[in-house]
C-alpha cells in the first residue's frame, strides 16, 4: 500500500460471515472530510462491509487501512479514537439519560473508572450541542423519539472524536424532516471537522445529495464505485435495484411507480410542472395517457416520459415543429377525452392554444 | 449539571441509609431469637469482647455472628451475581437460580450423595461444599460454551433453563432409586440455608467473594460499555469476547459459592439488582455494584430474620422467605416496567 494521506482505505477487502466471501476485491480510498454512502438492495451487504470496516467482523481476506496503517494492528483503545460508530442495534439502556449515554463515548480517554473530567463534560456538552439535543440531555433514553435517538447515538459517536464515523442506514425509521437534519449534521461535521464518513443509505436521493463518493453493491461485487455523477443515471440506478415497473430519475432523485400500458385514452395538455400533478393522478388509476407538447427543458417532462410512452416533446429551446403538432393532433383524436391543465400561454407557447382549440369538443373539465 | 449533583446526593443519600439498615439488620439479628440479649450487652460483647456471661457470649459469637455474618457475604454474592448475569444476558430475569446454577449443583451433589454413600454415614459438610460448588461452575460451564456459539441472549437464557430442568431430571431420577436415609443430607441441603454457619464458612466464602467483588468494581467501567451491547462495546475498545468469559465465570463462582454454603437461595439474585435501581434512579455499574452487595447483604440478613423467628421454633428454609419477598416484587416491576416501556 503506498502512503499517501487518505484516512480511510480498503485494499481487496473481502467480507462475509464464517469464512465464506460474500462480496470480495472491494478497493477504495478516502480523504479526510469525505463522505462514503454504501447503496444497493436489501439484504446486498451492506452492513456486512460496515461490520468488517469497523472490526465487529473478522474480513475474509484483504485490509482495511485507517491513516496508512492495518487496523489489525491497532490495539481496540486505538481504533476507538480514530473511528465511532453509530448501529442499527436496538439499544435499552435502563435508567440512563441520554447525557450519560452521550458520555459514553468518553470512554476510551477516561480513566479506569470512567469518571469524567471537566475537559470531558465539556466535549459531551458540544457533541450535544451538534446534533440539536441539549435540551433532551436529562430525558431517559428510553423516552425520546426515533429521531432524537439517532441523534444522541451520533453525539455519543461524535464524542468518542473519531476521524472517522461509521453509521449503518442512520436515516431508517426517520420522517423526512429528521432525515435530513440528521444527514445536514454529518455534512456539517464532515466539512468543518474533516470528518470522513462511511455510511449505508436506502435513500438514494439523499445518497445522490449528500455523498462525496458512492458505491453500489450488487452481487456478490461492487457494482459500481464512483462520484455521485457517474453512479447516478437513470440506467445505472434501475440496473442496480433490478427496477423493472417503475423508473427512476437522476437528476431529481425522484421515483416513479409503474406507467400504465395500452394505447392512449386520455391527452394532457400540459407545461411548465402543472401537468405533472395529472399524469400521476392518472398513472394511480392505471390510465394510459398522450402528453403534449412538452420541451424536454419543462419541468412536466421527467414525469411525462417517466409515465407515458406517447410524449410529443420538442428540444429544449427550439420551436415546435409542423410535424409535431401533427402528431399531438393526432393522439387528440384517438384519445376519449382531452385534459388542460392550463398551462399559461406565453410568446413562446402559442401551440398550447392550438391544441386546446382542436381538441374543443373533447376538452372535459377536470374533476379532481 | 445540576441534575448530576442531584444525583450524587441521591447516591450518598441511600448509601447512607443502606449502610444503617446493614447496622440495623446485624443488632436486630443479634438481638433477635430464642434467648434475648439486651442492646447494651451485645455491644459490650463484640466490641467490647465481655465473656463475663457465657452463655450469650456463646450464642452471640458462636451461632448469631458467624450466621448472619454468613448471610450478609452470601447475599450480597448473589445479588452481585445476579447484576452481572443480568447485564450479560440483558434480560430482568436472568438469574443465578434461573439459569440451572443450583440444579446442576444439586445433580452433582445427589450423584455424590449416593455414589458415596455406601462409605460415610453422614456426609462431610467439605464434601457438599465442594459437591455443589463443582456442580454450579459445571452448569455454567456448559452455558458458557453454548455462549461461543449462540449470539442471541434470548435464546441462550432459555438454554440455561433448559439445562436447568435436564439437570433436575436427573436428580428425581436418582432420588427415586436411593435410599431415603441415603439422601438426608440433599434433602437438608436443599431447603437452603443459613443455619450451622461456622467462622471456618465466613472465612472461606469471604476469601472468595471479597476479591471477586473487587475484580468485579474494577471492571465497572467496561460492564457499563457492554450495558449498550457488544456491538458498541466493541467500538469502544472492549475486547468482547475475552469479556463474556470473565462475565460469566465470575458470576458462576460467586452463585457457585452461595450454593455451595446455604444451598439454592431463589430471587434474590433477580430480586435485589431491580430494587437497587429504583432505589438508585440509575443502572450505572460503578454504583450498581457496591449497592447490590450492600443491598443484597441486608434483604438476605432480614430474610434470615424472618425465617428463623416468623414460625419459631419451627425455622423455615431461606428460600421459602426470599421467594415470598422477592417474587411479588419482581412481579410488580415487571408489570410497572412493562406499561412504562409499552405506553
Amino acid at each position: 500500500m503506498k502512503a499517501d494521506n487518505s484516512k480511510l482505505s480498503l485494499d481487496k477487502l473481502a467480507v462475509g460471515y464464517g469464512g465464506n466471501a460474500l462480496i470480495s476485491d472491494i478497493t477504495l480510498s478516502l480523504q479526510p472530510g469525505e463522505i462514503l454512502t454504501l447503496i444497493g438492495p436489501n439484504g446486498a451487504g451492506k452492513t456486512t462491509i460496515l461490520k468488517s470496516i469497523t472490526g465487529h467482523l473478522a474480513t475474509i481476506a484483504g485490509t482495511v487501512f485507517i491513516d496508512n496503517e492495518n487496523m489489525k494492528m491497532l490495539s481496540g483503545k486505538e481504533v476507538a479514537t480514530k473511528l465511532a460508530v453509530v448501529l442499527t442495534d436496538r439499544i435499552k439502556p435502563e435508567l440512563m439519560t441520554c447525557r450519560e449515554l452521550v458520555a459514553a463515548g468518553r470512554y476510551p480517554y477516561t480513566g479506569s473508572f470512567g469518571m469524567l473530567t471537566t475537559h470531558d463534560n465539556e466535549v459531551v456538552d458540544r457533541a450535544l450541542k451538534a446534533v440539536h439535543a441539549k435540551d433532551i440531555a436529562d430525558r431517559d433514553v428510553t423516552e425520546i423519539s426515533d429521531g432524537q435517538r439517532q441523534r444522541i447515538l451520533l453525539a455519543r459517536a461524535i464524542c468518542q472524536e473519531p476521524e472517522i464515523i461509521v453509521l449503518d442506514e442512520p436515516t431508517s425509521f426517520l420522517d423526512v424532516k429528521h432525515k435530513i437534519e440528521l444527514l445536514e449534521i454529518l455534512r456539517g461535521m464532515a466539512k468543518k471537522d474533516n470528518i470522513t464518513v462511511v455510511m449505508s443509505l436506502h435513500e438514494i436521493d439523499l445518497a445522490q445529495k449528500i455523498s462525496d463518493k458512492i458505491v453500489c453493491i450488487k452481487g456478490d461485487r461492487i457494482a459500481a464505485y464512483g462520484t455521485p455523477d457517474e453512479i447516478f443515471t437513470d440506467d445505472k440506478i434501475a440496473e442496480l435495484y433490478g427496477i423493472e415497473h417503475g423508473s427512476y430519475s437522476a437528476l431529481f432523485g425522484s421515483v416513479e411507480l409503474s406507467r400504465p400500458t395500452g394505447a392512449p385514452k386520455v391527452f394532457v395538455i400540459g407545461g411548465a410542472g402543472l401537468g405533472t400533478p395529472f399524469y400521476r393522478a392518472l398513472q394511480k388509476t392505471d390510465t394510459p395517457f398522450a402528453a403534449g407538447i412538452i420541451p424536454k427543458n419543462d419541468l412536466d417532462y421527467p414525469v411525462a416520459a417517466a409515465l407515458s410512452e406517447n410524449v410529443i416533446t420538442t428540444e429544449a429551446y427550439e420551436s415546435v415543429s409542423d410535424e409535431q403538432l401533427a402528431a399531438a393532433k393526432k393522439l387528440i383524436d384517438s384519445a376519449d377525452y382531452v385534459l388542460d391543465a392550463k398551462p399559461p400561454v406565453g410568446e413562446f407557447n402559442g401551440y398550447v392554444e392550438e391544441l386546446r382549440k382542436y381538441s374543443k369538443d373533447k376538452l372535459s373539465e377536470v374533476i379532481k | 449539571m445540576l441534575s448530576e449533583s442531584k444525583n450524587n446526593l441521591r447516591y450518598s443519600a441511600v448509601f447512607t441509609v443502606l449502610i444503617l439498615l446493614f447496622f440495623f439488620a446485624v443488632i436486630w439479628n443479634i438481638n433477635t431469637g430464642s434467648v434475648h440479649i439486651p442492646i447494651p450487652k451485645i455491644l459490650s460483647i463484640i466490641f467490647g469482647r465481655n465473656a463475663s456471661d457465657t452463655t450469650a457470649y456463646g450464642i452471640i459469637w458462636k451461632i448469631r455472628l458467624p450466621r448472619l455474618m454468613l448471610a450478609a457475604i452470601l447475599g450480597g454474592a448473589l445479588s452481585l451475581s445476579g447484576f452481572l448475569l443480568q447485564t450479560f444476558f440483558r434480560n430482568p430475569i436472568a438469574g443465578p437460580f434461573v439459569l440451572g446454577i443450583s440444579s446442576g449443583a444439586k445433580m452433582f451433589l445427589a450423584i455424590v450423595t449416593i455414589a458415596l454413600a455406601g462409605f460415610f454415614t453422614n456426609i462431610p459438610v467439605t464434601v457438599t461444599i465442594l459437591a455443589s460448588f463443582i456442580g454450579s461452575m459445571l452448569s455454567m460451564l456448559l452455558v458458557l460454551l453454548f455462549s461461543g456459539k449462540i449470539k442471541n441472549m434470548s435464546m441462550l437464557l432459555v438454554i440455561g433453563i433448559m439445562i436447568s430442568y435436564i439437570c433436575s431430571a436427573v436428580t428425581d431420577f436418582l432420588i427415586n432409586f436411593a435410599n431415603d436415609a441415603d439422601i438426608v443430607n440433599l434433602t437438608h441441603w436443599s431447603h437452603g440455608s443459613f443455619s450451622a454457619a461456622s467462622w471456618a464458612e465466613v472465612g472461606i466464602s469471604a476469601l472468595i467473594v471479597i476479591p471477586t467483588f473487587i475484580v468485579i468494581f474494577c471492571l465497572s467501567k467496561p460492564i457499563s460499555a457492554y450495558s449498550l451491547g457488544e456491538g458498541y462495546a466493541q467500538s469502544l475498545g472492549v475486547n468482547v469476547k475475552l469479556f463474556r468469559v470473565m462475565l460469566i465465570i465470575l458470576s458462576s463462582i460467586l452463585s457457585a459459592c452461595v450454593t455451595a454454603f446455604a444451598g439454592p437461595i431463589s430471587f434474590v439474585g433477580i430480586a435485589v439488582p431491580h430494587i437497587v435501581r429504583i432505589m438508585f434512579k440509575t443502572s450505572k455499574p460503578i454504583i450498581m455494584v457496591p449497592a447490590c452487595v450492600l443491598t443484597g447483604a441486608v434483604f438476605c440478613m432480614l430474610c434470615d430474620l424472618l425465617a428463623r423467628t416468623m414460625f419459631a421454633p419451627v425455622e423455615l428454609s431461606i428460600s421459602t422467605v426470599t421467594s415470598a419477598i422477592g417474587a411479588p416484587i419482581v412481579i410488580k416491576l415487571m408489570v410497572s416496567r412493562r406499561s412504562k416501556n409499552e405506553s
